[in-house]
């Protein structure tokens, strides 16, 4: 097929334009926050936020309220509730988080089927960007926004954290703010995300671009660009494959991450495969 | 402002002084009765055994724990605000430290600089100058773009060093800076220990080994939960004492592996090599 023909026909039609645009946004403020994730060790807590905020959403939408305030409240009170059960009792860390997220994944799961009239369930599951609506895409790019705003402002405080929170407290750093700060901007960021790639896959928007970049160069603000990078082209690579293939849009974007995540494992020029065998 | 000139410094002063401190956690006593004082332009030994309340001292000193009892000033002031005037410096262990993390040796002296900064940590002029004058000070200057892990085991101790000089730090709590370097690197620190001694920097710092501290300590404090003996380097490694913070045989102890003896009084065993 002409490859002019391949990038422009998709763009005729109005709903692909937008999703285009919105997972682009989308995919690089996630791909900014993937970075902080990727460096503070944070994957396994982003997969349970991302999930945890379902029952969050549910509600929000059966009470007409913003998606992203019941996001918001369900994803800091997931970690609220993990670190209060890991606090009391013996349980591990890892098991609490299995737990806390799975129950309030459940409880999202129950409250879909029972006002289903609202909501299609495939839609948070898998994400649903070719069909958004302008009142999702006007909170999304909101949260997006807002997100990006907080990370930028904070962005020092945050590698400190980061890289040495003892340091950070030592020298008066509010460190228990930031926790929280990061925290509420994964919550936020899950809920953009999901309106992508869906609660299932949205962990891949957080974790995959700054693993992909963290093998690629040794400073931060490189690192940055490059996880951005590798996001936006993922979702826009991803959404045309889908278009063309006829494929799940949310597969297609996630599949294009991993893809870029194992050239940079085996290509990367110092931390890749070759790059070690060599040695 | 250049660091060897901080206000902080003033001579004949005293540096921390800690009275009564007791610190529990969750009804388990972790310290209970601590009394010292550490004067300007000195070097104390914090020795005990792991658990015996290193790190919950100096997690009291930096503000971390709320204290049951007793109370902690740094410079004449207030713990609160002796932090908040960035007078106490922490230097982690090295087994802590992430040396994959994507940042070079000019950022991380930097980050000894946050604190006085604005909320955006935009470094002025001076930041830029205090942490070029730190790196000099350590010789990694020319080493300031490398990754942190590139550095070599010295290397990396000072430039842990570097930041608690760039934040104009006082008071350095070194959190047992021994621990796997070599005896070069060692000399080098104990040097620079030393300098930071003659600048009137106070130096609290924790080991459970011996071996290392005895040369260049003023002070030693022993702890087991409390302090157990406390004073002048000489005075207080009794066989007595030793005894009492580790347990089991003092004599055992100084002669096990890993362990040289005791030097004599006036004999810097670092020096003693050619």
């Amino acid at each position: 097929m002409d490859p002019l023909l391949w990038l422009l026909e998709p763009l005729r039609q109005d709903f692909m334009v937008r999703a285009l645009l919105v997972s682009a946004l989308v995919a690089g403020v996630c791909g900014l926050l993937s970075c902080f994730m990727t460096l503070k060790g944070w994957a396994l807590m982003g997969d349970a936020v991302s999930h945890a905020v379902m029952p969050g959403v549910v509600i929000a939408y059966a009470l007409n309220l913003p998606f992203a305030l019941g996001a918001f409240v369900f994803g800091v009170g997931s970690v609220a509730a993990i670190g209060y059960i890991k606090q009391m009792t013996r349980i591990k860390e890892d098991t609490v988080i299995g737990l806390v997220f799975t129950g309030f994944f459940a409880l999202g799961l129950t409250l879909v089927s029972k006002v289903r009239s609202t909501i299609d369930l495939t839609h948070i599951l898998f994400g649903n960007v070719l069909g958004i609506s302008g009142e999702d895409i006007r909170q999304t790019v909101l949260i997006s926004l807002l997100v990006l705003v907080v990370l930028l402002l904070f962005r020092r405080d945050l590698i400190l954290f980061c890289f040495d929170p003892t340091h950070a407290r030592s020298i008066g750093v509010n460190t228990g703010f930031l926790h929280y700060l990061l925290l509420s901007a994964l919550s936020l960021a899950a809920v953009a995300g999901l309106q992508t790639v869906g609660i299932i896959l949205v962990v891949a928007m957080l974790v995959t671009p700054g693993a992909t970049a963290y093998l690629l160069t040794d400073r931060f603000d490189r690192m940055t660009w490059i996880a951005i990078g590798s996001a936006v082209l993922s979702s826009v690579l991803g959404i045309y494959w889908s278009y063309w293939m006829d494929a799940s849009t949310a597969g297609c974007i996630v599949l294009v991450q991993t893809g870029l995540f194992l050239l940079s494992f085996l290509f990367a020029p110092r931390h890749g495969l070759l790059a070690q065998q060599r040695r | 402002m250049a660091t060897h000139t901080h206000p902080d410094l003033a001579p004949n002063a005293e540096r921390i002084r800690v009275s009564h401190l007791c610190v529990s956690y969750h009804g388990v006593v972790a310290l209970h009765e601590v009394s010292l004082k550490v004067n300007a332009g000195s070097i104390c030994g914090l020795v005990g055994t792991n658990g015996a309340g290193k790190s919950t001292l100096f997690k009291a000193l930096m503000g971390f724990v709320r204290p049951a009892q007793g109370e902690i000033s740094i410079n004449g002031l207030p713990l609160r605000q002796a932090l908040r005037r960035q007078a106490v410096a922490y230097v982690p262990q090295m087994e802590s430290v992430d040396w994959n993390f994507p940042i070079h040796v000019a950022n991380v002296v930097m980050m000894g600089r946050y604190g006085g900064m604005n909320m955006l940590r935009i470094p002025g002029r001076d930041d830029h100058r205090a942490v070029r004058e730190s790196l000099e000070r350590v010789e990694l200057w020319p080493l300031r773009h490398r990754q942190i892990g590139e550095l070599s085991g010295g290397q990396r101790k000072r430039a842990f060093l570097a930041r608690a000089l760039a934040q104009g730090a006082s008071v350095l709590l070194l959190d047992e800076p021994f621990a796997g370097v070599d005896i070069r690197t060692e000399r080098l620190m104990i040097e620079l220990f030393q300098q930071f001694r003659a600048e009137g920097r106070s130096l609290l710092i924790s080991t459970h080994d011996l071996s290392h501290i005895t040369g260049f300590c003023d002070e030693v404090v022993l702890i087991n939960k409390t302090v157990l003996a406390y004073g002048d380097t000489s005075e207080v490694f009794t066989e007595e004492n030793l005894a009492r913070t580790f347990g089991g045989s003092p004599a055992q102890l100084l002669t096990s592996p890993g362990l040289e003896p005791l030097p004599e009084p006036g004999r810097e065993p670092w020096r003693s090599e050619p």
